[in-house]
């Protein structure tokens, strides 16, 4: 059986998503602007950074359930007879495990190892795959994918067709009448009388999911959501959340310039399998990674930021004030010799040295 | 839990959204609502030494939240005679009541005079119609 996208239309000569001069707007911004939200300007859209305040919107999603706009990231299509092979070679984990229905958190990497950018992979059917991206780097995975994209595979960018609401927190199923099910699947269904595809995937640590729904549907489905009680949340959440449970950011974390090694990515990356860079990533797991990407929390009242140095070689890659510890925390990549939880770091803050310590992940915990 | 929007008419005001309580040769600062509503929720205050000397127009300080940092700037001169440990603790003060239990530091000022240079209440408002 084959499950097709909603919507999903083949159309001849792909539109090429084009580096835009002016920002964007997600088919939401006039819901974002009627509920008082602070817009600014990220990945080329204006899109809400904050509703209430971003610590009341985190305490929902960890406490309630909290909606996020996530209509900027990137949806690309990837279908044909080849199109499983094809990415087999492109990404990281091995797209072969994927089911109908499954989903998978995946690297598109260089030559060199690095992350040009981590995506989620979705299977509908024998050569029917979809891609969701991070918004800064929609133009760069399609252009890198179209490039090499083989007789058999038709790589399409359909980010404008789609919304996606990220419905996240422990009552969210509840909220939304929906069963539970596992992790990293997906199904097509209707809530509120619009079809959506429900992806059981997310970006804070909480259960919930990912409703990808029509351009044209994302105003009656973000009302719906809203009118079952969840709390609409921002940008700030989202990244203050993320950093609680150490899911690394493109961009920040991980970049192009950066190995999957290196960034404790190893997970996502089947070594025993063949894909861009792949020999540069066994070498490097071999050897070791001279540098490894840890989870800290300070340890001195202080806010870590990107790019703040860490003394003995190591540089702050994301960081924030953690809303549920309520102290700095952060994630950066230190000398291996470092790596070690518990071990003591000491972080410039604009100047002052602030002491911080190496942690497990996730840096938040829920007691249970 | 953040504050409504207000300018009070008692308070003298520094272009740079700080405001300041003169009582006698003492003045007691802080940052205007503008500011903290600019900023956010603030979870930290990097506060100067009690001893140490601020200069008009020069920064005292820092105030973050969870997306931004901001200098703090004197609206006068003077020594720190006290520094709010309150709002040390929790920064959220500042937004919660930010001329009353929010307020950041108490100076001995050390050139009165500066005072008449500050904006009074209407004209700050007319300022920050502006931004």
């Amino acid at each position: 059986m084959q499950k097709r996208f909603p919507h999903a239309r083949s159309v001849n000569g792909a539109r090429v998503a084009l580096v835009e001069r002016t920002l964007l707007r997600t088919p939401l911004y006039e819901r974002h602007v009627a509920l008082g939200a602070r817009v600014v300007p990220f990945a080329g859209y204006e899109m809400p950074v904050q509703y209430a305040g971003v610590s009341e919107e985190h305490r929902a999603v960890r406490g309630d359930c909290g909606v996020f706009d996530v209509s900027h990231m990137g949806e690309l299509h990837v279908d044909g007879p080849t199109a499983q092979v094809f990415l087999q070679e492109m990404l990281s984990n091995d797209v072969d495990r994927l089911e109908d229905g499954g989903a998978q958190y995946t690297l598109l990497t260089n030559e060199r190892g690095g992350i040009v950018d981590d995506l989620i992979v979705y299977r509908f059917g024998r050569g029917v795959f979809l891609l969701v991206v991070n918004a800064s780097n929609r133009g760069a995975v399609y252009g890198w994918l179209k490039e090499r994209e083989p007789r058999g595979t038709e790589v399409r960018d359909a980010s404008d067709e789609y919304a996606l609401l990220a419905v996240q927190g422990p009552r969210s199923l509840e909220r939304l009448g929906l069963p539970d099910a596992p992790a990293f699947t997906h199904e097509m269904g209707e809530l509120a009388g619009i079809e959506v595809m429900i992806c059981r995937t997310g970006y804070t640590g909480e259960k919930g999911v990912e409703l990808c729904c029509a351009e044209g549907d994302a105003p009656a489905l973000w009302d719906a959501v809203l009118s079952r009680g969840a709390t609409p949340c921002g940008l700030g959440a989202r990244d203050t959340l993320r950093l609680e449970m150490c899911y690394p950011l493109h961009g920040n974390d991980i970049t192009p310039e950066t190995d999957a090694i290196s960034a404790e990515l190893g997970w996502a990356c089947a070594l025993d399998t063949e894909f861009t860079g792949v020999a540069e990533l066994r070498r490097i797991k071999g050897e070791g990674p001279a540098r490894r990407l840890v989870p800290f929390v300070m340890e001195e009242r202080a806010v870590p930021r990107q790019g703040m140095p860490i003394e003995g070689g190591g540089e702050v890659t994301s960081g924030t004030h953690s809303p549920m510890l309520d102290r700095g925390i952060g994630m950066g990549y230190v000398p291996a010799a470092s790596a070690a939880p518990d071990t003591e770091l000491v972080v410039d803050v604009r100047g002052k040295a602030r002491r911080a310590r190496v942690v497990k992940k996730p840096i938040y915990r829920k007691e249970s | 839990m953040a504050a409504p929007e207000s300018y009070p008419d008692d308070l003298r005001y520094h272009p740079e959204h700080d405001w300041a309580r003169v009582e006698g040769d003492e003045a007691t600062l802080g940052i205007t609502w503008f500011a903290q509503d600019a900023l956010g929720e603030l979870v930290h205050y990097e506060a100067p030494d009690v001893g140490t000397t601020v200069s008009k127009d020069a920064s005292y300080g820092e105030v973050e939240s969870v997306k931004a940092v901001s200098d703090i700037v004197a609206p006068l001169s003077g020594e720190v005679l006290e520094v709010n440990q309150k709002v040390v603790d929790e920064p959220e003060v500042v937004n919660e009541d930010p001329y009353g239990g929010g307020w950041l530091i108490r100076i001995r000022m050390s050139d009165p005079g500066e005072v008449g240079g500050l904006l009074d209440a209407e004209a700050y408002r007319a300022h920050v119609a502006e931004q």
